[in-house]
């Protein structure tokens, strides 16, 4: 990019400054269209739901502190992992990616908004709905979700406690908000770039979110459908998933997973655009490898719709299908290899500073590379009957999207809270933030590790002696994670409520066009699109 | 410091030396167990072998990254070198993961193939999940029983919402036992055929590395071929309602000349069973004696659900006490419901499970405690008539 269209870019974000309208008060947040504000909606929701659920898995904790059942019922156990997974799934994770990508895209690839803003303030206000839906459950009589959030049947039919209906409500409302915000992530990246902003031009970041979209189109429908059928099973008479009927419950987990493998990418394929952004900038050092991080990504997205079943070896698959889904998974091992070593050459002969959205990236990529390792293990379908439904296969997937998804989302959120906010954070809370969950995250899900390989089976409120010292510590490490995520909650308010201001390119490794606008950014941004060489 | 302030420091530091000097640290197992047949140990092998792979990647990986964080960074003066794209580097780390790949699917394939092949098995034993126990029927020997977890509720409902000294002292195998556990022979192959009664449950022996699903309609094959005699323990593995985490699994493997043995023994025990089921047809018990049976039996299988004192968990779990079905309702529709169960509901029948006279005295019970006082009394002879209806 060239000074000049820099300095361009500088003046239009001034001249918008002018004719920034926006209404006062709770009106200008319901009925807003501006991406910014939609950003801003997604990422304070998100991060609300993830106290929520943060606060559900401490009770969970608490529960499984000491052997024996102290405080809740095992009924009720099971209602906090089904409401806790899927609000962290659904309400945490997702819409937190969601706020980035109304935020950023549209800066980063010059464009003045999302393409279908109106459909944009309709897809984040259905979401509250869905939440208070299933969150409301716990206190109807029926209680709330109990079969696991991957509510196999008949568990969540036949034998369900009565919470079928609210949740498969509540599931379509998020898909149909998920599926809307999709829509809008295709259509801006493939119609708003700025003019000579190639594909092969556009940020890693953006990359990332268009092939996440892509598999969010392709797979929401398949839950909607999955969890349709499930209420036809429970309340009309249907036997989809009932052998009585014809029908096979094994086939639902088919279905569930056909949606739920590429679901897990699209919570992780953000997180690498995130952390493919930040690691260039603090070490000074353009990306390593960025048409491989391209077709690696692209890689990863493809395979995920061919290794569902991995989830599922124990249903008594015949051997050439076990066969077939161990090799596909241990595929994917290949292209996620390829960003690991990129990002490490990325670092490699750099000029290395720490700040905390780096110290985020790195801690990123250490432990995610370990839930990494923990799912090449997983893939082998031998071993995968030793560890399936154990607390390795918990400890995997907290790595992955704890360690992985959370951690870069903080990351993101330090690298971009100068734009957002015009100020900088206070980089010493902010280290107090990232140190404090760095050591608990791994007293909270490492020993998980040993928990599993000794037989703790996951999802259960009460366990035998054996397993009682490593719970003990997770369970430490658990409360001392929640309460350290109170520490962000600090930082973000005392950089929205002041702190020093923030310079339009705050960190000087930083490249994109989010950065040629001033801090914080105008409501309004490249209503003139900016010249991309 | 304040007075207050050392207390808090004193109870802080013994709250952390308590945690580290823990007794049980002795037992705690931090690695898969090798378990105790051909099959499992290969698996422990495949185990163990993708494991030091991934420890060996993770030093070369985490090693770069840490030497360019310790040498490449900005306070020591480190440049930034303008290198960012290399096809040859990328061909190379896409090559040597493949080359990995490949040698740890070797082993996991043959492993594979040789677990799932199902063929010429000595004994077949079928289970049967159901919400929350197992059950196991040996073909050709006409024996068959449930296995219930025997661990006292005392030990492990301890609701009084405070972490010590509250419930009985736990047993060794606490929440890991069972009334009757499956027995099977050592070194003979032994398949078993797994299903389910109601949601799907998972049969799982870490020590025989089987782990199978029960899945409702569908049957599994699974199998093992153990070298030596002991008793092993696993878990249900797949969530199954409320109880999932209160239904271990317990097999006793016994040497041949034990197995047929103890086999001899079953049958003789089978004969008595249906001798003392014609006998109680003919007897008639008195009401404390009926309560008696009534409540222990009731304990041992209804008080999960609808509680020991009746009132149950609704809506999934109605209540018994004041019900109409235990007070208002004739005495054979309560009889019906116990033994052949609800359908559609958690509510499953009995009638296999428990003898005549556990059903009559259960029914009894239901029908006079916790203010229930109809002053019925059932007796095998009521519940025989009742199931022929």
């Amino acid at each position: 990019m060239t000074t000049e269209t820099i300095n361009e870019s500088l003046d239009d974000a001034h001249n918008d400054d002018h004719h920034d309208h926006k209404m006062t008060g709770i009106k200008r947040w319901l009925y807003t269209t501006n991406h910014k504000d939609i950003g801003t909606l997604y990422l304070w929701f998100a991060f609300i739901m993830l106290l929520t659920g943060g606060a559900l898995a401490m009770v969970i904790r608490a529960e499984l502190f000491q052997p024996g059942l102290q405080i809740v019922e095992p009924d009720f156990f099971n209602q906090l992992t089904t409401v806790h997974g899927l609000i962290m799934v659904f309400g945490a994770i997702m819409p937190a990616f969601t706020g980035f990508a109304n935020w950023m895209l549209p800066m980063m690839i010059g464009a003045p908004d999302m393409a279908l803003p109106r459909m944009n303030n309709w897809s984040f206000w259905i979401l509250p709905f869905a939440f208070a839906i299933l969150l409301g459950s716990f206190f109807m009589e029926s209680g709330a979700p109990n079969f696991g959030w991957t509510f196999y049947a008949p568990l969540s039919t036949t034998y369900s406690n009565g919470s079928t209906a609210f949740f498969v409500f509540a599931v379509h409302i998020m898909g149909i908000s998920s599926i809307m915000g999709a829509i809008n992530i295709v259509v801006t990246i493939m119609n708003l770039r700025a003019p000579g902003m190639t594909y092969m031009k556009m940020p890693l970041f953006v990359w990332t979110f268009f092939i996440t979209a892509y598999l969010l189109i392709a797979v929401m429908p398949v839950l909607a459908g999955v969890v349709t059928m499930l209420l036809t099973d429970t309340y009309f008479g249907t036997s989809f998933f009932d052998a009585a009927g014809g029908g096979d419950p094994v086939m639902f987990q088919h279905i569930f997973w056909f949606f739920g493998h590429p679901e897990v990418y699209i919570m992780i394929l953000p997180a690498f655009g995130i952390v493919s952004t930040i690691i260039p900038a603090f070490s000074r050092k353009k990306l390593f490898g960025y048409s491989s991080m391209v077709y690696a990504t692209s890689s990863i997205a493809l395979l995920s719709f061919i290794v569902w079943a991995h989830h599922m070896f124990t249903t008594g698959m015949p051997l050439f299908g076990e066969l077939f889904f161990m090799y596909c998974t241990m595929l994917i091992a290949v292209p996620t290899g390829v960003k690991v070593f990129n990002w490490v050459a990325t670092m490699w002969r750099g000029s290395l500073t720490f700040e905390t959205p780096m110290l985020f990236s790195i801690a990123f990529v250490i432990l995610f590379t370990i839930g990494g390792f923990s799912g090449l293990m997983l893939a082998l379908t031998p071993a995968d009957f030793q560890y399936h439904d154990t607390y390795f296969v918990v400890a995997h997937f907290h790595y992955v999207l704890v360690t992985g998804s959370l951690f870069s989302i903080y990351a993101g959120a330090y690298f971009w809270l100068p734009k957002w906010t015009g100020h900088m954070y206070n980089e010493s809370l902010a280290k107090w933030h990232f140190w404090c969950s760095l050591i608990s995250v791994n007293l909270l899900f490492f020993p998980m590790h040993f928990l599993g390989l000794a037989g703790m089976p996951r999802r259960i409120p009460d366990y035998a002696l054996q397993f009682a010292d490593f719970n003990k510590w997770v369970s430490i490490g658990g409360f001392a994670f929640g309460l350290s995520q109170l520490i962000f909650l600090a930082v973000v308010i005392k950089c929205i409520k002041g702190g020093k201001k923030a310079p339009a390119k705050p960190w000087d490794g930083a490249e994109g066009l989010e950065w040629t606008v001033a801090s914080p950014a105008p409501y309004h941004t490249f209503s003139t699109p900016p010249k991309v060489d | 410091m304040s007075r207050g302030n050392q207390n808090w420091l004193v109870r802080a530091w013994l709250f952390l030396g308590a945690m580290l000097s823990s007794s049980a640290w002795a037992d705690t197992q931090l690695n898969l167990t090798k378990g105790v047949t051909a099959v499992s140990r290969e698996v422990y092998d495949l185990h163990m072998l993708s494991l030091y792979i991934c420890t060996a990647i993770g030093v070369v990986v985490f090693g770069a990254m840490f030497w360019s964080m310790i040498f490449h960074r900005k306070s020591k003066g480190a440049k930034a070198a303008d290198f960012h794209e290399s096809t040859k580097v990328e061909i190379l780390w896409t090559a040597i993961p493949i080359v990995i790949l490949i040698a740890m699917a070797v082993p996991a394939t043959s492993t594979l193939i040789n677990m799932e092949n199902n063929d010429n098995s000595d004994v077949t034993i079928q289970i049967t999940g159901s919400q929350w126990k197992w059950h196991y029927k040996y073909f050709d020997e006409n024996i068959e029983y449930y296995s219930v977890l025997s661990t006292p509720r005392e030990e492990y409902e301890n609701q009084n919402g405070s972490f010590d000294g509250n419930g009985a002292q736990k047993g060794e195998d606490y929440l890991l036992e069972v009334d009757k556990p499956l027995v099977i022979p050592a070194n003979k192959k032994v398949r078993f055929l797994i299903t389910s009664d109601d949601v799907i449950h998972s049969w799982w022996v870490p020590a025989f590395a089987v782990k199978q699903d029960a899945n409702p309609g569908f049957i599994n094959e699974a199998w093992t071929n153990v070298d030596l005699p002991g008793t092993y323990r696993g878990q249900c593995a797949e969530l199954c309602g409320k109880d999932h985490g209160f239904m271990p699994i317990v097999v006793e493997v016994k040497s041949v000349e034990d197995y047929d043995a103890w086999l001899k023994e079953q049958h003789e025990l089978t004969a008595k069973t249906a001798d003392a089921e014609k006998a109680s047809l003919s007897a008639s018990m008195g009401k404390d004696k009926l309560m008696q049976l009534g409540e222990t039996t009731y304990m041992a299988y209804c008080a999960a659900c609808h509680q020991p004192t009746g009132v149950g968990l609704p809506p999934a779990f109605p209540a018994l006490k004041a019900s109409p079905i235990a007070t208002t309702g004739s005495v054979v529709d309560h009889i019906n419901v116990v033994f052949n169960g609800r359908a559609g509901t958690g509510m499953q029948g009995y009638g296999k499970q428990l003898s005549l006279k556990q059903i009559a005295a259960v029914v009894t019970y239901e029908r006079n405690a916790w203010g229930n006082d109809t002053g019925d009394l059932v007796q095998s002879s009521d519940v025989k008539a009742a199931s022929e209806e």
